[in-house]
């Protein structure tokens, strides 16, 4: 297929992570919506990236992500190549984007995008849907199935793209408590996998049980970058201990 | 106006339409044919340049696009008349093309048409795609599909708004008879297709005649809008 | 896999109205309408048909279309009935052999109650009349036979009509057919050939006023396209129709076309006599 996304001689992405990001700043209309922003990502564990609305977290998320160019600042990824990296990653957002078409063929269309040869696309797909728990999903019209079921098709289909780093936006904030619990599970499963996850939530409960890193934002700036424990136990400035107290508007 | 009145012309004519279907006069049963072939390989052939068309026009950033939108969005207003004259001075004798002696033939008619027709297409298969990228656009970039890529993807997802664009065009070449009528030449068996036998009777004055041959045409309309509608159930059907 | 489906349907349905390679033998004849509406090449070209094996397409358009047809040599075989139109036609190259082949007449027709009281042996003394009552007359007005016919009337009565104003006087642009349209439509006079008007079904209050008037002689003449100008045109099968068209067969077959009881056409080939007949 013309335009898929593969490296010419069919080289595999090195590893992404370490990220080392200095200086990034995003701007739109004169104002700065991400203000110089600096940490490291490394591999093998979830970050969450937490704040209030309108902070920035899934602006950054895309930035990570390649959607949005960033102003000003660095990215120093271990992959320089983008288009290696964005076979390296996928992208979960918070209100599921399925084509109207079967589970299978939502599927399809991802794997042949990423260039995975036509033979191993049918195990991959038996073996994401298994893995989300829609195994038997494969004929229904994916826009039919409920919101958490839609949200771990999308799981299905990260996984099935095999990335080294998911980024997800929000990925359970419109769905109830069952279906939330279920998309943690499967984030715990890929995380065992090796998969490394950054996601930003405005749920705290969730932050606590998933987050081994916290990035706080707050209007466009990254006010704390901790392990999750000392974080929670000892935040440092003071919107975030505003914002765990729950007196910032989530 | 005769004794009857409009009403009563009007009916006369269905009745006369309805006597000429039944008695399947073989040279009906052929302008019937020739026009659905026409009018239907025009459609299918505008499809094959026009859907992809339109998708990339929605999806792609270059140079000229801006007029090119243009053209298109203009062209679903392309005369008919003026399109058969040009197609008629390309497919001459003295014409560029005319060593293929193309012209006074259903494939010249077929030419004009699916010029007719591929604006409309194309102007309405960008729509359904922009329509689509507001939902899929950060979605796609995710995955890596470039523009062209990315075409396929949107048309099969486009595919029943789509389908009525489809018929929209199939519409517009099964009502025009201006271009047809100059390179098809109305010839008696060989390029007279329904809206041209309808002129040639209203030509002659046998408007009751051509009456009847338009509704026979309304009815043929009707039967591919119905066999179209039932196509789409049936694939939403299959897809659960 | 559904887009290839599709690619493969359209391909097959524009290939199948592709020209079948010479299967038979065919010639392209332009002509007028009043020849193909009243109905008469449906009348012999069958016979023509029968006895050679070529078969005769007709393209049926105005005059002055159908000479630009064959002058661009997208015809082999040209039909029409305007002699000094034919006659510049041959000069300039494009034909040869120009042949008579028959005539008929026009008529003028109006409203059977005739407020401009035109009904008489004279075809001009009626536009004469129809002028001086400002009565609506419709004119084809699209440089074909007819009009140019109706002109010379016009210019015999020593009249303008478009100049005189007045609105009486309507140029369709159009063909015979939706200029009887019109003229029934609005209770006009009007000229029209007797063949188109025979087999014109849409007569409304129309009639016959003006016939037999020697002005209104319409004589066809039948033009082979120059081969030396255009090499493709099928000289032998278009020679064969012109043979027999001017030939005893065809110009029997001319006379012996009625409409209504009513003979339209006057065969007036120089060999029409069968030899020793």
């Amino acid at each position: 297929m013309i335009g898929r996304l593969a490296a010419a001689d069919g080289a595999e992405p090195a590893p992404l992570l370490p990220l080392e990001v200095e200086g990034l700043v995003v701007e739109a209309g004169g104002a700065r919506l991400l203000d110089g922003l600096a940490f490291t990502l490394r591999p093998q564990r979830c970050t969450v990236i937490l704040g209030p609305n309108g902070a920035g977290k899934s602006l950054l998320l895309r930035v990570l992500h390649g959607l949005v160019p960033p102003a000003r600042g660095t990215l120093r990824w271990s992959e320089p190549d983008p288009t290696l990296r964005r076979l390296a990653q996928a992208f979960l957002f918070q209100k599921p984007v399925l084509l109207r078409r079967s589970v299978r063929g939502d599927l399809a269309v991802a794997l042949s995008a990423r260039g995975v040869p036509r033979r191993q696309r049918r195990a991959r797909i038996e073996e994401a849907l298994a893995l989300v728990g829609l195994d038997g999903f494969a004929g229904r019209a994916a826009r039919s199935l409920s919101g958490g079921e839609q949200q771990r098709l999308a799981l299905a289909r990260a996984w099935a793209l095999r990335p080294q780093l998911l980024l997800a936006d929000e990925p359970t904030a419109s769905l109830d408590p069952a279906a939330t619990r279920a998309v943690e599970a499967i984030l715990r499963d890929l995380r065992a996998r090796g998969v490394t996850v950054v996601m930003s939530t405005h749920d705290l409960g969730q932050a606590r049980r998933l987050a081994d890193e916290v990035l706080f934002l707050h209007a466009g700036r990254l006010l704390e970058c901790a392990p999750a424990d000392r974080f929670f136990a000892r935040p440092v400035s003071a919107e975030a201990r505003a914002f765990l107290a729950g007196e910032l508007p989530g | 106006m005769g004794p009857l009145g409009i009403s009563g012309e009007i009916g006369e004519a269905a009745a006369t339409a309805l006597r000429l279907l039944a008695s399947a006069d073989p040279e009906l049963l052929g302008i019937v044919a020739l026009s659905l072939q026409v009018s239907l390989a025009a459609t299918a052939l505008a499809a094959l340049l026009a859907l992809p068309l339109g998708a990339l026009l929605a999806l792609a950033r270059f140079p000229g696009r801006g007029a090119l939108v243009l053209l298109v969005n203009a062209g679903m207003g392309l005369p008919p008349v003026v399109v058969g004259l040009l197609v008629y001075l390309l497919l001459s004798r003295s014409g560029p093309l005319g060593e293929y002696g193309l012209l006074f033939t259903p494939t010249a008619m077929v030419i004009a048409q699916t010029i007719l027709v591929t604006p409309i297409v194309a102007a309405l298969s960008r729509q359904a795609v922009t329509d689509l990228l507001e939902d899929y656009r950060e979605h796609l970039a995710s995955l890596g599909l470039r523009p062209l890529a990315a075409v396929p993807v949107l048309l099969v997802d486009a595919r029943f708004r789509l389908a009525t664009a489809c018929l929209a065009g199939f519409g517009r070449a099964a009502a025009e008879v201006g271009a047809i009528l100059i390179v098809g030449g109305n010839i008696r068996g060989h390029t007279r297709t329904m809206t041209t036998a309808i002129a040639l009777e209203t030509s002659k004055g046998a408007l009751a005649q051509a009456l009847a041959l338009g509704f026979v045409l309304l009815l043929v309309v009707l039967s591919v809008n119905l066999a179209a509608a039932g196509l789409q159930r049936v694939a939403r059907r299959l897809e659960g | 896999m559904r887009l290839h489906g599709l690619a493969v349907l359209a391909l097959a349905l524009v290939a199948a109205t592709l020209p079948a390679r010479a299967a038979e033998r065919t010639i392209l004849l332009a002509s007028t309408t009043s020849t193909e509406n009243s109905g008469l090449f449906a009348h012999i070209l069958p016979v023509f048909e029968t006895a050679t094996g070529i078969r005769v397409k007709v393209v049926a358009v105005g005059t002055g279309q159908a000479i630009e047809i064959a002058r661009r040599g997208d015809a082999d075989v040209l039909l029409v009935h305007h002699r000094p139109s034919e006659e510049a036609f041959v000069a300039a190259g494009f034909g040869v052999d120009r042949r008579e082949v028959m005539a008929n007449d026009f008529v003028l027709v109006g409203p059977r109650a005739d407020p401009a009281g035109a009904k008489g042996p004279d075809a001009v003394a009626a536009l004469a009349a129809i002028a001086a009552a400002r009565a609506p007359f419709v004119s084809r007005g699209d440089e074909s036979g007819t009009h140019q016919l109706e002109r010379e009337l016009w210019r015999a009565a020593g009249i303008e009509p478009a100049a005189a104003g007045g609105g009486w006087y309507r140029e369709a642009g159009s063909g015979m057919g939706a200029t009887l349209n019109m003229a029934a439509g609005m209770a006009a006079y009007t000229l029209a050939d007797r063949g188109t008007w025979a087999s014109f079904a849409n007569r409304r209050d129309l009639g016959i006023l003006v016939e037999g008037d020697p002005r209104l002689v319409n004589p066809y003449g039948v033009i082979l396209v120059n081969p030396a100008r255009h090499p493709h045109v099928k000289a032998a099968e278009a020679r064969a129709f012109l043979d027999w068209l001017t030939g005893p067969e065809g110009q029997e077959a001319i006379g012996s076309f009625r409409v209504g009881g009513e003979q339209l056409f006057r065969p007036t080939a120089a060999g029409r006599e069968a030899p020793g007949g």
